[in-house]
């Protein structure tokens, strides 16, 4: 049973180490400024835990066999533990797990202590249910009035966000289903929604935020490739909280001005 | 001592409605939560079973109960997630096995309020028929998930099951909330008073412990989640703003101003992290002591695993932020609740050394119960060692609310949980009812559970760190996650061989309560005072007697001793050289 128990233990251990370190499932792509330290830091972190991960099953595994009552095995060590070792492990543990901790925070600080950059894209997204809108506050540079009671979600566009047209700064307003962005530049999104909490999350970007009704909250990235990402809600807001899905398209600096420009004239 | 016990000792009753049904005894009331739980973790169990169904063939009819619909997923991930948390994780270890044992453990013939006991049990009853019925109103059962964030499960219009069903589901766990305060009072009393001469502090059971540790943490957390639950409903029903803002759902604006939905998330959580422990606490208690048992060794660093219990319940209250970090909650606070996240992590990891320093050089007898208290270790560890990447809010980022989360509660709180109810079931039933457990079967039991609970569990790791987000009832809307379908196909298989062997347990249980071999007054040779007394115990546990105890609770292997066990009723044996 102690042998049973030892393989059992380390096929799984092996098992679930190996679908792990061959990266078989691993993290997306990474596609803006914050995922290099983010993989890194999750690298650094899923190395340590492996470590620990198998060090322990493996003992246990092993315990399980080497001590198996039979009869020639030697009388138990009557012993109540060991202060020193105590010790020793909690001090360990501490420092690894602390320190382990205090790594990941420069990340942290540069993407939610410090503000977005003077100068930075500014885009405002709202989530209802089930879809994004996304607002660019054209050349003025000024969002127009939204209103809770021109709210039409049926209608979609500028209606499903209740832009109030008759506000001059929303004259130039862009309002669209997916988020377009030229590449290498910081975005400062503000965040909303107008009925439940949904969460905007893009893998490739390592961007996640809740959006939470009666907040505007901000927060901002740096998408680095040019390509197509997909935005999942990763926050329960409902029946259609499946498909609450959008796009990202991270364009070159021309080809997105080609693309605002085209939207503007729209407008017009 | 002894005269405080009589005060509360009451004669056998007669009769079978006051003996099996309102019965004031706690081991009858321990053996009625038990059966509640295991009656909601076959319900609980079932939704899930449904929910992998759909989640690899969506499409699927089902016989009775027809084509899954996205809100009908929702519907049974919200209402196996609430069912699975209060009425099995919380209330078999606590309120089934530490009623059942608690009082037997300390030396006292009845828990020190037994209406009171018996009133929890049925206010218990009634909170699991409430959640139930929420399943056959109109509407059906609430789709916002066990945790049940406003405004999506303040605002009636949300969703469908965001009716009648979403008031059954808040007046439930309200009324499960007074249930575990009764409770956690009657625990929190008992073992402060009615110890038995000679059962200091420190010579309890670890068991003994958890359970206290664990109402201690039940009567902090309820009351917060009752008072949380009543403006919940406040705001559903009679139109207050504790938790909603002005929203517009489906173009229809409410008339709700000024509320917060990040208050509920603070109060949910206050509860619902130490909630995490008081679902594993008595898991950690029963795997001491089994360890222990078929080690035949003392508990390794006995005051250092109770001192770790107190420390885990003591940061357990701190730590409630680390749910929100993507909340939209000060980016500050993040910092302070994951220092203190990853502060509990250090006597979780002193636990896992001290039980391998158990087993270790010790004579390890492979009981059902004591293969179930090692797999506690081993998903212990594997559950346990994903925290400290969910406690860094830099890698929540990418992990919130995806599968990894699922995968790491799930094999921690969920099923580490229910392994130390295996391992207590396999180890008290023959002290419960008087008959031996097969063995066999429950080996075969335990390698499948095991296997089959990593081949579940652990590919949501992997799902999780691809982007994996949860509660999706279709992975088939989102490129990148169809992409992810064959780990859902794995653990799909996975999860009907796992479901579809616990029918060993059930049929092993049973035929075993009736039919099993007679058990002993001591079978597993153990030293604590369950084993002192009858099988099964008498009406007031120990015939009269109120027994004095002498040692500690853990006496294994002691040189010079007659037997390789001291009970904890035995005249000392001094030991050249013990610590």
């Amino acid at each position: 049973m102690g042998l049973a128990l030892l393989v059992v233990i380390w096929l799984i251990t092996f098992i679930s180490t190996y679908f792990f370190a061959a990266k078989t499932w691993w993290l997306p792509h990474g596609a803006s400024t914050a995922a290099r330290f983010i993989d890194g830091q999750f690298t650094l972190t899923f190395v340590l835990m492996g470590i620990v991960f198998v060090a322990a099953q493996v003992a246990l595994g092993y315990f399980a066999w080497k001590y198996r009552d039979r009869p020639s095995a030697p009388p138990v060590a009557y012993s109540h533990g060991n202060v020193k070792l105590e010790i020793v492990w909690t001090a360990l543990t501490t420092i690894l797990f602390i320190g382990l901790n205090l790594m990941g925070y420069p990340v942290w600080a540069a993407n939610r202590w410090e503000p977005a950059r003077p100068g930075a894209m500014q885009v405002e997204v709202t989530g209802m249910q089930f879809a994004w809108y996304f607002r660019y506050p054209g050349p003025d540079g000024r969002y127009g009035r939204t209103s809770p009671k021109l709210m039409d979600p049926s209608a979609g566009g500028e209606a499903a966000v209740g832009l109030d047209t008759s506000d001059p700064a929303a004259k130039d307003d862009v309002v669209t289903g997916s988020l377009y962005l030229p590449v290498n530049r910081e975005v400062d999104l503000t965040l909303r929604s107008v009925d439940v909490i949904h969460s905007f999350f893009v893998p490739s970007l390592r961007f996640k935020q809740d959006a939470v009704p009666g907040l505007m909250i901000h927060m901002h990235f740096t998408p680095t490739e040019v390509g197509d990402y997909e935005i999942a809600c990763a926050e329960l807001c409902g029946l259609g909280h499946y498909k609450m899905h959008g796009m990202v398209h991270v364009l070159s600096q021309e080809d997105y001005e080609k693309w605002m420009a085209a939207r503007e004239a729209e407008k017009q | 001592m002894a005269t405080r016990a009589t005060v509360h000792a009451h004669a056998a009753p007669q009769g079978f409605i006051r003996k099996y049904i309102f019965s004031l005894d706690h081991k009858v009331i321990g053996i009625q939560y038990i059966f509640l739980a295991l009656t909601a973790v076959w319900v609980g169990m079932f939704l899930s079973l449904l929910m992998r169904i759909h989640l690899y063939w969506p499409n699927a009819v089902l016989p009775l109960i027809g084509e899954i619909k996205p809100e009908t997923y929702t519907a049974l991930l919200t209402m196996h997630g609430t069912i699975m948390v209060f009425f099995v994780l919380t209330t078999a270890p606590q309120g089934g096995f530490g009623n059942y044992f608690l009082p037997i453990q300390i030396g006292a013939p009845d828990m020190a309020f037994p209406v009171l006991n018996m009133l929890s049990f049925w206010t218990t009853f009634v909170a699991f028929v409430v959640m139930i019925a929420a399943f056959f109103v109109q509407g059906g059962a609430p789709l916002h998930g066990w945790t049940g964030y406003p405004p999506l499960s303040a605002v009636q219009s949300a969703g469908p099951g965001e009716g009648l069903g979403a008031d059954l589901w808040i007046t439930s766990i309200a009324i499960f909330c007074i249930a575990s305060l009764m409770g956690a009072l009657n625990f929190l009393t008992t073992t402060l008073d009615m110890r038995a001469k000679g059962m200091t502090m420190m010579r309890m059971p670890l068991t003994v412990w958890s359970w206290f540790i664990t109402a201690m943490l039940g009567l902090l957390a309820f009351g917060v989640l009752l008072s949380a639950g009543i403006l919940l409903l406040l705001d559903r029903n009679l139109g207050t703003s504790f938790y909603v803002p002005l929203v517009v759902v489906n173009g229809v604006q409410m008339g709700h101003k000024g509320g917060s939905p990040l208050l509920w998330q603070h109060l949910f959580w206050f509860f619902g992290h130490p909630e995490v422990y008081i679902a594993i606490l008595p898991g950690m208690g029963v795997t001491s002591q089994i360890l222990s048992t078929f080690s035949r060794k003392p508990i390794f660093g006995y005051r250092a695993m109770v001192y770790a219990m107190l420390t885990i319940g003591f940061f357990g209250f701190m730590v409630w932020g680390h749910h929100m970090f993507m909340s939209g909650m000060s980016p500050y606070s993040a910092f302070a609740f994951s220092i203190l996240t990853m502060c509990i992590g250090v006597p979780s990891a002193i636990k896992t050394f001290n039980w391998l320093g158990t087993m270790m050089k010790g004579r390890i007898r492979f009981t059902t119960p004591m293969l179930y208290a090692i797999g506690f270790v081993s998903l212990f560890v594997s559950g346990g060692l994903s925290g400290p990447f969910l406690a860094q809010p830099v890698l929540d980022i990418q992990l919130h609310d995806t599968y990894f989360v699922v995968g790491h509660f799930h094999l921690i709180m969920g099923v580490a949980a229910i392994f130390g109810m295996f391992a207590a079931t396999y180890y008290w039933v023959p002290k419960m009812f008087g008959r031996m457990m097969n063995e066999f079967w429950g080996r075969v039991h335990f390698f499948i559970t095991l296997i089959g609970t990593y081949a579940i569990f652990m590919p949501m790791h992997y799902l999780g760190m691809a982007g994996g987000t949860r509660r999706y009832s279709s992975y088939l809307e989102v490129g990148y996650l169809t992409k992810l379908m064959p780990l859902h196909e794995f653990m799909t298989y996975a999860a009907i061989i796992t479901i579809a062997a616990q029918f060993i347990f059930v049929i092993n249980l049973f035929s075993s309560i009736f039919k099993g071999p007679k058990a002993s007054d001591n079978p597993w040779e153990a030293t604590t005072l369950e084993w002192t007394t009858a099988t099964p115990p008498p009406h007031d546990n120990f015939n009269g007697m109120t027994p004095v105890v002498h040692n500690g609770p853990y006496e294994y292997g002691v040189p010079g001793a007659p037997k390789d066990y001291v009970m904890q009723t035995d005249t000392p044996v001094t030991v050249a050289g013990a610590h």
